[in-house]
Formats: structure tokens, C-alpha cells, sequence
């Protein structure tokens, strides 16, 4: 087979970290190719260069066997190099259309020809099956819909290589299916495809060949079906790990049904978001909110936290019936909401990870108390050891690091706060095997703590390995329960569904 | 890799014009003391980029939150025109005082209310009182030119206290408590969170409305304080002039300083800085004569020098440069 894209020696590095370490990687025309390490290992920064987004510090890039050296993506572009980024790097307030055609728009003369550019938006996002106005607003539409849009963009062109980095992060089951019958497509038409991801089912699913990297070096390059599942894990995290140690979590204990709730709602609901609901979270129970895209998941942790306001209803937080109409109501109440939307709900790019680490617990305490430079600094270092967080130091502008390492961030953020009730939207999104493990860890030890943990995740295993009952949402309608012993992925499945049999 | 103080290039380009005055004229930077007061160029300096320093230094934190505000300049000319007003009727001087640092306060508020709470756009939202606050100082004054008689008021602008110049001291005051109050506590950390990501700073709980409008009131007051000034100086309320481009100069100041206009990070000693480059320049083109209306050219050509030198497009470019001589 021939070898499509060879890159040899590329180094790169940042002030304080060496993102990329003489690294070899190849992809051959007609296969897909797992590019896998763990958060920060420097997948995205190796995309990046190879794609001019920056320049590599060394090495040598050849497609086709012809050496290449693109100055900005779309140079990269230019070159048959498609491209998906880690951050969906979209202009939210264009319409979905102008976003998939931007910067190729049809047209003569400087003039556009809208009929022509709406028609291949709804082309590119036929092939996707989604199902998707091509006049909306980028920027309303949900992050999974955003990342849809994205990877349509990237279709749109005649690529000789795909490169889709955490595509699919953010995706249910459905579109990843839509996602990986098209890459088959475009395998068997002779494309590359490089896919990152840190879901290893995926990978087993869909890919040839994959290039482990750890800590900016290149550990190996491997045939898929050759490299047994806990040894891929092992060479990510660079360590033997044994079986026991991915093993199915002990199933969480049932709480305290004495105890009052910690979080109650009743009648809760706003017009076109999320029907009347009534919930109850005591302390010390992870209760999952399951549901499909689109199902009313994001809109019930927006009303909970005070970020739209509810048309009816009541919330008591402790027994005490409040209102929260805001998220600083909502803070100083106790709970805690990390969003699933890291770039635009979570982030403060350029501050340094110290600032974003604190912001939470300051805002709660408030202008007047500030937490001294020790304190801040303790923060700092309890969380950035407890979560693993890679960072060259905690001054860095967090927009510095890799985009799992900016998610523990947020993580660590909100628990900075001890809040009584944290709601967790999609928490382990780009977040690598080892870290996922420890997070679900830190999550059960939370929960022994007493916390009340609300878990939004579109990964129904997930969801069934970490809470002890699931609310189902359909259709903006809180529509069942699953407790205990009935929680099967099946099970949650066929609830989500509405075919429940 | 050394990180390299963003208040280099203002601080740079500051000394640099110094230098160049001192050389085309050693008595430019001549201090002398007369009658136990200093004078001298630089003292002028000092006292005149005064009034900018302060206007400055609130729309610093405008600019930090990703606002802007045009209507410093009719502010200070509405507080100056309350000054007049309340000084001819008889009214004691802190009452005065007071009444123009208010005027000043309800300004900010009433831009903070229009951006924070209704949405509207910064530049068109100050840009409503930019236009009609010199109407407000007109109706204050009745169209008219005041002149202000009171010994002590004037002082405040042209004064000396030890033999230093007042305004500057009071501006100086102005920035160190400024200073203390933004980074002794963490508002301004606030600050910058909410012009870093408005919408994270909310979803983390922070009141990023009330910590926008708390800006723009605290910009209407400085505004307002240089108006005090500027009628001091003068001795007259001239709703027409006074102020007249002094939220180009206050921008100007902000941005040569190293605060950036897409909000986040601010750095009020950067701002200071870059007022004084301001006024040093205007007075560099006074003394050597270049008439008023062609000196905005050379004060476009500074701040593009700044701003192009700030930017890491440009610095990566000039490295580049360098490299490659060194390499051939
Ligand atoms: N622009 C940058 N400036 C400084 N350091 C950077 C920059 N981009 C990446 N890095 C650093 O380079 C390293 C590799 O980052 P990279 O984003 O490539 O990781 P990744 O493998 O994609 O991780 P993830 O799975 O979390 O997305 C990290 O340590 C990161 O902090
Ligand atoms: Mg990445």
C-alpha cells in the first residue's frame, strides 16, 4: 500500500514543554489511522503543525511523496488536507451554511450565489444525516450539532487526507455511526483518514493502523486488530495495567433515603425547554440524567442553575424552598454546574490556570475576601497534583494547554468550591483513559463525602457505571426512572429511545 | 524563554522621545526651582497629561471589560460646567467637588445601564452622551463661557504643594488606590474575567453585569475629576472645548500601554505610561512649533509604532528576520 502522508522528525516546542519530540508518523492512502496518547501528549499540537496552524521547530512532511510545508490551514487546505480541529473553530454568528462553505463560497466576480451556497451546505449535511436548518445561527445550535457542522465542512472539499481530531467527542451513538459509515466511504475511495480519540471502542471499530504517542515522543505505530486493548492502554500511560484496574467500578451504594434531599425540584419546567419536572438528589448519590440529543439534558441543568428562568415551579436547596436566578444564586447556594461547552461556557482563555482554577470559589466568597497568594497557590497545587493536570506551571494561560487538560481545569474549578450539588455536563469529554479513571474515582469519593452529583454523559456506559439512578428525558419530558438493580445500558437504551418493551 | 514585561515597549518609546527632546534640546529636560516651586518642561508635562492620565485610568477598566467609552470627553465638560454653576452661586468648594464627581457617576451609570443590563453596544451606547452631553454642559451654562474666580479651586490644577505640582499628585493618588482597590481584592481579577469570556465569568458565578457597570461609573467618575481639572486649569467652564478628544487621547493612553481593546488583562501602570508618552508628544510638536492641525499625524505614526511592536505577529516576523540574517 502507499504510503500517502510521511512525517519524519518533528519536533516542536512551547516555552516550558516540549509538545512534539522527533516524531515519525505515516498514514497510507486508504486506511484510517488512529492517532492515540494520553491529554497532552501532543496529538493536536502534531495536527496543528502539520497543517500550519504553527510552524514545526524541525522535520519533514511529504504527501504524496512530495515534500510539503503549509503556512496556514488553508494553505493545508489547498493541498487536499481537511481538516477537523479539537476546538470546532467555527464563526458562531454565521449561519450554519456560511460556516460549511466559508472561504470556498461559489460564486463570480466577488458576488455570492446564496442559492448555490445553501444547497451544498444541505448537501454536505445530508451525508451526515443530520437534520439541520442551513439559515440558523452557528452559535445556537448545541456543541454536538456544532461538531456535526464541522465535520461537514471538512467533507465538503476534495481531500486526499482527513484529519478529524476528538470528532466525535461530544457525539451520541447515532452520529458516531453516521460519522464512522462515512469515513468506511471514504476509506474504500482511497482517502487517509487520521481520527483521534480517547474512546478505545471507537478505535477498535473503525481503525487500521494507530501511532501511540506519549509525552510528545512516538511510543509505536501498530495494526489495530494486532494490539490487545489493555496493552494499548499501557502504552499510552506508559505502565503495565491490569485488568482489575478497568474493570467495571463497584455500582453505587444507594443513599440514604432518610436524609432530606439536598436538591428538590417540583413542577419545575419552562415553555419550550423541559416540561414540568420534579427530581430529588440527596447527599451522597450520583444520579445520572440520561437522554438523546436534543432531549432536554443541557435544559434542565440550565434551569437548575439558574441560568434560564423557570415559568413554573419550585426548587428547595436543604429543605429551604429558593429561588435561583442566576448562577451566582445558584454558586452561593452550593451548586456547582461545569458545562459541557469548554470554549464558551468555561473558559477564560488567557487567564492563567491559577485564575481559572480560583474564579469560582472567589466569586462565591466574593470581591472583598480575596484568597491570599498562598492560599491561591495551595489551590493550585492540590489540584493540579490531585487531577493530574499538565501544566508548565500554574501561571500559564490556560489556552496553553491540551484540551483535556483545560477540562480538568473546569473540573477542578468547580470542586474548589465544595459545592453540595454539582451537575456535571459531559465531564470526561476529551478526557484520556487514565484521567477518565480518575475522575470517575474522585467522582465516588465525592459521593462518599456526601456530595449530591447530577451526571449528564452521552456514554450510556459511563452513565450506568457511575450513578446509582437514572432520570430519563425524552422529548423534553422527564419520562422515567431506573434505579438500582434494573440499570442496564440495554435497559437505559430502550428508555432513551421511547421503545421500551 | 524569558516572558518579557508587556510595559517594555510603552516604557521604551517613552524614554526614547525623552531622549530625542533632550538631544534637539538640552534645556527640554531642565528642572529648576523658582520661588521653592519646580518648573520646567518636564514638569509641564506632568501637569498637563494630568487630566489624560485620569481619564485614562477609567477607561482602562472599560476597555478591560471589552467596552469602550466615547463619552469621557462631554463628561468632563458637564463636570466642569456643574463646577462653574455651583462656584458662581456660592456654593462651598466640596460641595462643588462633590456635585461634578457626581455628575460624572450618573454619566457611568447611565452608560453602564444602557451596555450591561440592555445589551446595547458599547460604541453606540456612549456615543449617545458623547453627543448629548455637550448639550447638557450648553444647557448648564446657558451657551455661555464662565469664568471661575475661586483661589482655591484653582489651585487644585495649578497649584503646589512642597513644591510639587498638585494635579499630578492627586492623579498619583488616584492610580495607587485605584491600584490597591483592584488588586488588593479580587476585583480586578473580576475584571479581566469578564473581558476575558463574559459568558464563562457568568456561568462561574461572577455578576458580570454589575461588574461592567461598576467600570463605566467608575470611568464617569475619573471622567468627571477631569473635569474638575480641566475648568481648573483654565479657570472657565467651556462646555464647547473642553475635553474636546479626550476619549482619543484616553484610548490611545490605554492601548500604548499594553491593555488590549478585546478586553481581559489590564495594566494600569502601562496606562499611566502611555499617557505620559501622549503628552509628552504633544508637547514636543508644541514646542517645535507644528501647527495644531497637522499634529495628529505624528501621534498616529507613535501609535502605530506601539501597537505594531506589541504585536506578535510583528515580533515573530522581525525575529524571523533576524534569524535569518544570523543564519546567512
Ligand atoms: N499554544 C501552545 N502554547 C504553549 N503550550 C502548548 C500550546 N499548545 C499545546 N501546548 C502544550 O503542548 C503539549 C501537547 O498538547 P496537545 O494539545 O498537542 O495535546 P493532545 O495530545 O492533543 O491532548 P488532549 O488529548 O488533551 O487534546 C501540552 O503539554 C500543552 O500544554
Ligand atoms: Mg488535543
Amino acid at each position: 500500500m502507499s504510503e500517502l502522508l510521511e512525517l519524519r522528525g518533528v519536533g516542536k516546542r512551547f516555552p516550558g514543554v516540549v509538545a512534539l519530540d522527533d516524531v515519525d508518523f505515516t498514514v497510507r492512502a486508504g486506511e484510517i489511522h488512529a492517532l492515540l496518547g494520553e491529554n497532552g501528549a501532543g496529538k493536536s499540537t502534531l495536527i496543528k503543525v502539520l497543517t500550519g496552524v504553527y510552524p514545526a521547530d524541525e522535520g519533514e512532511f511529504r504527501l504524496g511523496g512530495a515534500s510539503i510545508r503549509p503556512g496556514s490551514p488553508r494553505a493545508a487546505e489547498e493541498l487536499g488536507i481537511s481538516t477537523v480541529y479539537q476546538e470546532v473553530n467555527l464563526v458562531p454568528s454565521l449561519s450554519v451554511a456560511e460556516n460549511i462553505t466559508l472561504g470556498r463560497q461559489p460564486g463570480r466576480a466577488g458576488l455570492l450565489n446564496w442559492r448555490a451556497i445553501r444547497r451544498r451546505a444541505r448537501a454536505a449535511l445530508a451525508r451526515l444525516e443530520l437534520d439541520c436548518d442551513v439559515d440558523a445561527e452557528l452559535g445556537a445550535l448545541s456543541v454536538a450539532h456544532q461538531q456535526m457542522v464541522a465535520i461537514a465542512r471538512a467533507l465538503d472539499t476534495r481531500a486526499r487526507l482527513l484529519i478529524l481530531d476528538e470528532p466525535t467527542a461530544s457525539l451520541d451513538e447515532h452520529e458516531v455511526a453516521e460519522l464512522f459509515k462515512i469515513m468506511r466511504q471514504l476509506r474504500a475511495d482511497g482517502l487517509g483518514i487520521v481520527f483521534v480519540t480517547h474512546f478505545l471502542d471507537q478505535v477498535y471499530a473503525v481503525t487500521d493502523r494507530l501511532t501511540v504517542l506519549r509525552n510528545g515522543a512516538r511510543v509505536g505505530e501498530f495494526a489495530t486488530a494486532g494490539l490487545p486493548r489493555l496493552e494499548l492502554v499501557g502504552r499510552m500511560l506508559g505502565r503495565e495495567v491490569s485488568a482489575a484496574e478497568f474493570a467495571a467500578q463497584g455500582a453505587a451504594s444507594p443513599a440514604d433515603h432518610a436524609a432530606p434531599p439536598v436538591l428538590a425540584t417540583h413542577g419545575l419546567g419552562r415553555r419550550g425547554a423541559v416540561a414540568p419536572f420534579d427530581l430529588s438528589l440527596r447527599g451522597g448519590e450520583v444520579v445520572g440524567l440520561g437522554g438523546l440529543l436534543g432531549s432536554g439534558r443541557t435544559e434542565t441543568a440550565r434551569l437548575l442553575f439558574g441560568l434560564d428562568r423557570a415559568d413554573s415551579g419550585t426548587i428547595s436547596v436543604h429543605g429551604a424552598p429558593c429561588r435561583i436566578d442566576s448562577p451566582r444564586e445558584a454558586v452561593r447556594l452550593g451548586l456547582a454546574f461545569c458545562s459541557e461547552d469548554r470554549k464558551a461556557e468555561g473558559l477564560l482563555p488567557n487567564l492563567s490556570v491559577r485564575e481559572n482554577l480560583l474564579i469560582a470559589q472567589q466569586g462565591r466568597r466574593g470581591a472583598l475576601r480575596a484568597l491570599t497568594r498562598a492560599e491561591q497557590e495551595q489551590l493550585c497545587a492540590h489540584y493540579i497534583a490531585a487531577l493530574q493536570i499538565k501544566t508548565p506551571d500554574p501561571e500559564t494561560p490556560v489556552k496553553n494547554l491540551s484540551g483535556g487538560n483545560q477540562q480538568k481545569v473546569l473540573l477542578a474549578r468547580w470542586l474548589a468550591t465544595q459545592p453540595a450539588v454539582i451537575i456535571l455536563d459531559e465531564p470526561t469529554r476529551g478526557i484520556d483513559v487514565g484521567a477518565k479513571q480518575e475522575i470517575e474515582q474522585l467522582i465516588a469519593g465525592l459521593r462518599a463525602d456526601g456530595l449530591a452529583v447530577l451526571f449528564i454523559s452521552s456514554e450510556i456506559d459511563e452513565v450506568v457505571r457511575n450513578c446509582s439512578r437514572v432520570l430519563v428525558l425524552r422529548e423534553r419530558r422527564l419520562t422515567g426512572e431506573i434505579a438500582d438493580g434494573d440499570l442496564t445500558a440495554d435497559h437505559l437504551m430502550h428508555l432513551m429511545a421511547g421503545t421500551h418493551e | 524563554m524569558k516572558v518579557r514585561s508587556p510595559l517594555l515597549w510603552p516604557l521604551a518609546g517613552f524614554v526614547a522621545l525623552l531622549l530625542l527632546n533632550a538631544v534637539f534640546n538640552p534645556a527640554f529636560l531642565k528642572i529648576t526651582l523658582l520661588d521653592g516651586h519646580l518648573y520646567g518642561v518636564p514638569v509641564d508635562i506632568l501637569v498637563q497629561g494630568s487630566r489624560t492620565m485620569l481619564v485614562a485610568l477609567g477607561m482602562t477598566l472599560v476597555i478591560a471589560t471589552g467596552g469602550i467609552d466615547l463619552s469621557v470627553g462631554s463628561v468632563v465638560a458637564i463636570a466642569g460646567a456643574v463646577c462653574a454653576v455651583l462656584l458662581q452661586d456660592g456654593h462651598g468648594l466640596a460641595l462643588t467637588l462633590v456635585a461634578a464627581v457626581g455628575a460624572g457617576v450618573l454619566a457611568g451609570s447611565a452608560n453602564g445601564l444602557l451596555v450591561a443590563r440592555l445589551g446595547v453596544q458599547p460604541i453606540v451606547a456612549t456615543l449617545i452622551l458623547m453627543v448629548a452631553g455637550r448639550g447638557v454642559a450648553q444647557l448648564l451654562v446657558d451657551g455661555q463661557v464662565i469664568i471661575i474666580a475661586s483661589a482655591p479651586f484653582e489651585f487644585l490644577a495649578n497649584g503646589f504643594v512642597l513644591g510639587l505640582p498638585l494635579a499630578p499628585l492627586l492623579v498619583a493618588a488616584a492610580y495607587v488606590s485605584a491600584h490597591l482597590l483592584l488588586r488588593r481584592t479580587a476585583l480586578g481579577l473580576f475584571v479581566e474575567a469578564v473581558g476575558d469570556n463574559e459568558q464563562a465569568s457568568r456561568f462561574a458565578g461572577l455578576a458580570a453585569a454589575r461588574i461592567k457597570t461598576l467600570a463605566y461609573v467608575f470611568c464617569g467618575a475619573c471622567a468627571g475629576g477631569a473635569g474638575i481639572l480641566t475648568a481648573a486649569n483654565i479657570r472657565a467652564a467651556d462646555a464647547y472645548r473642553a475635553g474636546e478628544n479626550m476619549e482619543l487621547d484616553a484610548i490611545f493612553a490605554v492601548v500604548v500601554g499594553g491593555t488590549a481593546l478585546t478586553g481581559g488583562r489590564f495594566l494600569i501602570l502601562g496606562t499611566a505610561i502611555g499617557a505620559l508618552l501622549i503628552q509628552t508628544l504633544t508637547t514636543t510638536m508644541y514646542n517645535l512649533g507644528v501647527p495644531p492641525a497637522v499634529a495628529p499625524v505624528p501621534k498616529a505614526l507613535l501609535i502605530i509604532g506601539v501597537a505594531l511592536l506589541q504585536s506578535e505577529r510583528t515580533t515573530r516576523w522581525l525575529r524571523g528576520l533576524a534569524g535569518r540574517k544570523e543564519a546567512a
